[in-house]
């Protein structure tokens, strides 16, 4: 029988994946997609809990994370083409022109 | 037997995440994460979710992934150089906690008894489309439009954002 704990532990590990992408990766847009791989694992077990508990609440905040995903992506994307235009490059150690 | 199933699902997302986070190539990463993404649509068929997932197919496997394989493919990246052993070490330490902490809290909550009415046989009776938007436009009407104001917001900002003289 598939408890509601194995969902939150895939998520907790997913999550947990994403996190380590986030502080080890210099590509702007492969720490752009780990940030959608943690969003994921949040939407799993928004998911899960909302099976769980016989609510619909949940599923309906995963469709708002959606909506901010897409518009995140949206605009971040057009973020690193005009810095792309401008730098030659998205790698985030290069990125430092607000660092004091 | 559907436990089994589970777990071949869970593994196969698992090494995904894993090479979307260490695969050289931006594109690897990406590919890796569509099948993420249907590994994890697989899990909210399974959840009784069955408009979750074609919405998780259609909008983050379809069109997000489609607007960054789109973006890295403009930009024409190689791979990444170098890494410092101690940033990834670092990094570990860090994403190593984070899992722990969140395992501890799993294991700390107790599982309490259902108190929503939505069963697995109201859904499979109604539809779980139907519950959906029953949901979204009775009781979540207001953040419903707050959310396609921010949609509206975000293609503004991204056209503005892609001309050529800013």
């Amino acid at each position: 029988m598939i408890t509601v704990g194995h969902y939150l532990v895939l998520s907790a590990i997913l999550f947990s994946l994403g996190t380590f992408g986030v502080l080890t990766r210099r590509n702007a847009i492969v720490i752009f997609m780990c940030i959608e791989l943690m969003l994921n694992a949040v939407n799993l077990s928004f998911i899960a809990l909302s099976r769980h508990l016989g609510n619909m609440d949940g599923q309906i905040f995963v469709f708002f994370v959606m909506a901010v995903a897409a518009a995140e992506a949206a605009v971040g994307l057009a973020l690193m083409i005009a810095f792309f235009r401008n730098k030659e490059t998205i790698e985030v150690d290069d990125i430092n022109l607000l660092k004091w | 037997m559907q436990v089994l199933f589970f777990y071949l699902v869970a593994l196969v997302a698992v090494l995904s995440g894993l090479i979307v986070v260490t695969a050289k190539s931006p594109v690897n990463s990406a590919l890796a994460l569509v099948n993420t993404f249907f590994c994890l649509a697989v899990f909210y068929v399974m959840l009784s979710a069955p408009f979750m997932a074609a919405i998780q197919v259609m909008v983050y496997a379809g069109a997000i992934m489609v607007l960054i394989l789109f973006v890295i493919m403009l930009l024409n990246m190689g791979v990444e150089p170098y890494k410092k052993p101690t940033h990834v070490a670092w990094g570990t330490i860090g994403s190593a906690l984070v899992f722990l902490v969140s395992v501890f809290f799993i294991q700390r909550g107790e599982p309490t008894r259902a108190v929503g009415e939505i069963t697995r046989d109201v859904v499979l009776r109604q539809g779980h489309t139907e519950l959906i938007g029953k949901a979204m436009f009775v009781d979540f009407l207001l953040p419903f439009e707050i959310a396609s104001i921010l949609l509206l917001v975000a293609i503004v900002g991204a056209v503005i954002l892609a001309k050529k003289e800013v």
